[in-house]
């Protein structure tokens, strides 16, 4: 019944996605209306999904790779919805519910694990650290693909070959902004989310930092998002030069997220965390 | 049997000493109008005079001789002879006609694609018609068809979309980069027409302040008054670099005015806001180099022109989209004309009083199973002669009046209170 749930959450994506995309082509905005429906009963269906996961595992439902990809492409769609509400770019969904499709297919293509999670990872802490961090990272997604459209449409403007994708994507003003603001909200939840991950660290292994794998390269990634946000904040750095940090500082989260996870062990690898020990 | 004919002359077949003649006088359409409402055969009729074209239709028992009529009151009204007007013009007859009607109204028959003043001339025109009282039955569904067609053209395509003229390019091009213009600041370096021109669009569409840089200080002074904004000195422009989003130079200068040390010193004082540069002189002002700088474009004339050039070949392509529509409509409208002789409607109005008839009896089944044979067969003979005598008179004056003039009126009016195109979206005097 629950992954019935998450199957028919995935087809609203895979529809949506389809949706967004005719849009992006046609330009037709009732095609954006029954996408943007689509994606939201999706979304509402996921979220569904997860908490009646939480309620059975009785803990985040991170815990493996799939539940972790799933979480994500949640959390992408969530950054998405919030920031159209607040920015309201249209084309953005051509872009962000592909994206968010895309890990839902990678996360229903793997086993779930329906085995009870360890008393150590039955705590708030856990739910604050994991929550912020993937809210962080979902806005990260949404600056990543903010700053491929800016780059393809600065391209555009800069060469002047205004084709076809120039009349489609939005101007280059509004496009930077979903990449201000996804920046200055993702970076405060990603940075709190480190600070509950070594309070949770504290009390449920007794130290704040290890020297964990993981840890350390969340640190980088934090550090060069830090570094971006100074930037873009004190010197007033924008446009293309912000775009591609922007990208560069993804594919490090990327990394960090997926890569350090599965190779390179410790305790927050998904190896030691599937077995549920490592706690 | 009538027809619908359009007589006229457009940009294309009418030179424009021809074409001004005819419109330079604003109450010459009222009496073209008034001249045509004369003519015995013509029925309807509607006449539209832009500076680009001249239109004239009605509708009609005698297509050839209200052709010829209609050339003569095009000539009177130009002061031409036929000799000299019967070469530009054109003659359409029905679907020709109501094609190309279509065609003008969604703005596929201008001189610029997608122009959208056409429509509202062609409103104008038909608001004309209907206060001088020539515009009957088929004349209001027909123009009510056409302005359909012209707002399902421009939704449906991209056909008015895309700037067509080099000042507009510019306009849409910085709203491109800055999204919007309020609060934007306009630098013009030299006060030419054509950078008039584009600054006037560029307040139209709300940016906030201008300032006029020129040689001649006076001449700046005269264009910076003209927008409200200020005049500075060419040695001033180091510093208005800082504030400005948006540069337009235009002047006869032969060397570049702004160079890439010049922007580059000042980028970082305009905190990396993008910067605009619209070039419209030539020789250049602005070193091309400039573009290669972050958040800063440059396009000079030859930039816009290709810009203009692309968007023409887009509309183009829209238009095949449009013409396909157009094509669709003109069927549709001649589906109507075909219901409006007597013989469909009398028949559709019997249909109409059979299957209420028989729906009724229907809804009746149960209460009628419970008599006899002969009281249920004198039920049912007595509803369909109540039925048959209240359709009796309507039928009998259709078919009285079928050869008059007003017969459309009639079969029309008939059809909405019976209700017989149930799935009709106009109402000919409602929503315009």
């Amino acid at each position: 019944m629950t992954y019935l749930i998450f199957k028919i959450s995935l087809w609203f994506h895979l529809v949506a996605a389809g949706g967004f995309i005719v849009f992006l082509i046609s330009r037709q905005k009732v095609a954006f209306r029954i996408s943007y429906w689509l994606l939201l009963a999706g979304f509402f269906l996921h979220t569904l999904f997860l908490a009646m996961r939480y309620v059975s595992l009785g803990a985040a439902p991170v815990l493996d790779l799939t539940s972790a990809l799933s979480f994500f492409a949640w959390s992408v769609t969530l950054a998405y919805l919030l920031l159209h509400l607040k920015l309201g770019l249209m084309v953005l969904g051509s872009f962000a519910a592909p994206f968010a499709a895309f890990f839902m297919i990678i996360s229903s293509a793997m086993n779930w694990s329906d085995a009870p999670a360890g008393e150590g990872f039955k705590s708030l802490w856990l739910t604050v650290h994991v929550g912020t961090i993937f809210l962080g990272n979902g806005l990260f997604a949404i600056n990543f693909l903010g700053s491929i459209m800016y780059l393809v449409q600065e391209h555009y403007i800069k060469r002047k070959k205004l084709g076809s994708f120039y009349s489609r994507l939005p101007s280059l003003a509004s496009i930077d902004a979903v990449n201000y603001q996804s920046l200055v909200v993702g970076f405060p939840l990603l940075t709190a989310g480190m600070i509950s991950g070594s309070v949770y660290a504290q009390y449920a292994l007794g130290t704040y930092w290890q020297w964990d794998p993981k840890e350390v390269w969340s640190f980088l990634t934090w550090l060069a998002y830090a570094a971006l946000i100074h930037e873009r904040v004190a010197i007033g750095w924008r446009g293309r030069r912000a775009a591609v940090m922007s990208i560069g500082c993804f594919l490090l989260l990327l990394f960090t997220f997926i890569a350090v996870s599965l190779w390179m062990g410790g305790y927050h690898s998904f190896g030691s965390l599937g077995e549920r020990r490592g706690l | 049997m009538i027809s619908i004919v359009n007589l006229g002359m457009n940009h294309e077949t009418a030179p424009v000493d021809l074409r001004e003649c005819l419109a330079s006088d604003p109450s010459g359409s009222v009496r073209a109008l008034a001249a045509m409402k004369n003519f015995p055969s013509i029925r309807e009729c509607l006449f539209l005079s832009t500076c680009n074209r001249v239109e004239a239709m009605a509708v009609t028992e005698e297509p050839e001789k209200t052709r010829d009529a209609t050339l003569q009151i095009l000539c009177e009204l130009g002061g031409r002879s036929r000799e000299q007007l019967a070469p530009s013009i054109y003659f359409y007859k029905d679907a020709e006609a109501v094609k190309h009607l279509f065609r003008v109204t969604s703005s596929l028959d201008s001189m610029v694609v997608g122009e959208p003043q056409i429509l509202g001339q062609v409103k104008q025109a038909y608001a004309m018609a209907v206060r001088e009282k020539t515009s009957g039955v088929i004349m209001n569904r027909l123009m009510h068809r056409a302005f359909r067609v012209a707002k399902r053209v421009r939704t449906e395509t991209g056909i008015s979309e895309s700037a067509v003229s080099i000042s507009y390019a510019a306009v849409e091009l910085s709203r491109k980069i800055f999204h919007v213009l309020e609060g934007k600041e306009v630098l013009l370096i030299g006060a030419g027409e054509m950078a008039e021109l584009a600054a006037r669009h560029l307040v139209t569409h709300g940016v906030s302040g201008i300032t006029v840089a020129n040689r001649t200080f006076a001449r700046g002074l005269a264009m910076a008054q003209l927008f409200g904004g200020r005049a500075i000195s060419f040695e001033e422009l180091g510093e208005n670099l800082i504030s400005a989003d948006i540069v337009i130079a235009s002047t006869g200068s032969p060397e570049p005015i702004i160079t890439y040390d010049k922007v580059k010193g000042c980028l970082r004082k305009r905190k990396n806001r993008p910067l605009f540069f619209i070039d419209i002189a030539v020789p250049r002002d602005i070193d091309p180099e400039v573009n290669k700088l972050p958040n800063v474009y440059v396009y000079d004339i030859d930039d816009l022109k290709g810009v203009v050039e692309y968007n023409i070949t887009q509309r183009k392509q829209e238009s095949v989209k449009a013409e396909r529509i157009v094509q669709e409509e003109v069927e549709k409208f001649f589906k109507w004309i075909d219901t409006l002789s007597a013989v469909p409607t009398i028949v559709e109005l019997r249909n109409k009083a059979d299957s209420v008839l028989a729906n009724e009896l229907k809804k009746s089944s149960s209460v009628l199973g419970s008599m006899t044979e002969t009281q249920r067969e004198a039920i049912i003979t007595m509803a369909k002669s109540i039925a048959d005598k209240m359709i009796n008179d309507p039928i009998v004056f259709l078919k009285r009046t079928a050869t008059r003039t007003s017969s459309h009126t009639y079969l029309d009016i008939t059809r909405k209170l019976f209700n017989l195109d149930p799935d009709r979206d106009d109402l000919p005097f409602g929503k315009q």
